[in-house]
């Protein structure tokens, strides 16, 4: 997909290069950064249209899962895929952040193919 | 005596029966002939197929290496970068938790620093404190037990490479890492335990272990000097301050 805006919500200043790395692949891609939740809302809410969403589950503020809750209820918000990548690698985290609504679920440590497949798969060219 | 009109009419319906048959038997031949050829021909193809797919199964495996290796640069890239990012001491040892937890997929682990002037290593920072307790307050003299020998000896330690086997405890982590400046040990990063779902520490891991060995140990050694250097220049400048205030 060209001119994609990603939005890549994670505390790590680490993962976020590492991420924002990664998805320099898709041609023309923009990856705007949010360090938590509450950050990545008043993006959502201003006049940015994003494509994707990556987030993180455990951080500051607000974590993971309360915004993939939100944007799942908001009705402007709600068809933006969201993929989850976090630490959390036990089957019930993933089935609880699938069933609130995200598209993925990837677990750290990222291999950066599988992210950009996973992308791939939910943002057709 | 005349001959019989059916005789002659049954030699010519036999002599182009004949010549039919003879026909169709150089027909055979030639597609017997023309069949072996094209049957070669597949037999080549078929073989030239096999090549092909097998150049494209070695393409696809050399794609997928070359992938890796471009993950695991900028897996590097990113530690290095980030880990030269700051001056500021907690801000270096956060950078370096952050690369163990994202990158490497440590769950618990402990970063010791050494006391040069009691030639002590203590934890300045540790994770997962639960899955190990007592890591949050490790003290282990210069030399003693595994974290001790890797800090004097600056040669990293693996517990699926120690032969006693056993169990990971606080002295025997899963992997202890000097941090170098050269041949001097500053400290050392010790690990505990992993991710769920990261089953074993990969390739990259070990050049993460080396990166963190040495840039990790110029950041924290840099990092300490910056901040010892602000004290000292505050502290002057008081000084300094006052001097020019009571004169």
């Amino acid at each position: 997909m060209d001119n994609a805006k990603f939005l890549v919500v994670e505390d790590s200043p680490t993962m976020r290069q590492l991420i924002a790395f990664s998805l320099k692949r898709f041609r023309n891609a923009r990856v705007i950064e949010a360090a938590d939740g509450v950050d990545a809302l008043k993006i959502l809410a201003g006049p940015e249209k994003i494509d994707l969403i990556l987030t993180d589950i455990n951080m500051p503020v607000m974590d993971g899962l309360k915004l993939v809750s939100l944007v799942r209820q908001n009705a402007e918000l709600r068809d933006i895929p969201i993929i989850i990548i976090t630490t959390e690698g036990a089957e019930e985290d993933r089935e609880r952040g699938l069933a609130l609504g995200a598209n993925a679920y990837i677990c750290k440590p990222i291999q950066s193919s599988h992210l950009i497949k996973t992308i791939s798969d939910l943002l057709p060219a | 005596m005349a001959e019989d009109p059916r005789f002659d009419k049954f030699l010519e319906l036999f002599n182009k029966g004949k010549e039919f048959t003879e026909e169709l038997l150089r027909e055979n031949q030639r597609l017997r002939y023309r069949l072996a050829t094209i049957e070669g021909e597949v037999k080549q193809l078929e073989e030239r197929f096999h090549e092909i797919e097998a150049e494209n199964k070695d393409f696809a495996a050399r794609y997928v290496e070359i992938e890796e290796q471009n993950n695991n640069l900028a897996n590097l890239y990113v530690a290095s970068y980030q880990l030269h990012s700051t001056l500021d001491f907690r801000e270096v040892i956060q950078i370096v938790e952050e690369i163990l937890i994202n990158l490497i997929g440590a769950r618990t682990f402990a970063i010791l620093l050494l006391d040069e002037k009691t030639n002590d290593l203590q934890t300045v920072a540790s994770e997962g404190d639960d899955a190990m307790p007592g890591i949050d307050k490790i003290s282990v003299r210069l030399g003693e037990g595994v974290l001790g020998t890797v800090a004097r000896g600056g040669e990293s330690y693996y517990f699926s490479q120690d032969p006693r086997g056993g169990a990971v405890s606080i002295d025997r982590p899963l992997a202890a890492v000097p941090l170098k400046i050269k041949d001097q040990v500053i400290g050392l990063i010790a690990i505990y335990k992993l991710l769920q779902q990261k089953e074993a520490f990969s390739a990259v891991d070990y050049e993460l272990f080396a990166l963190l060995a040495a840039h990790a140990a110029t950041a924290v050694f840099a990092s300490k000097l910056y901040s010892q250097s602000e004290r000292k220049l505050n502290t002057i400048q008081s000084f300094l301050d006052l001097l020019t205030t009571t004169s």
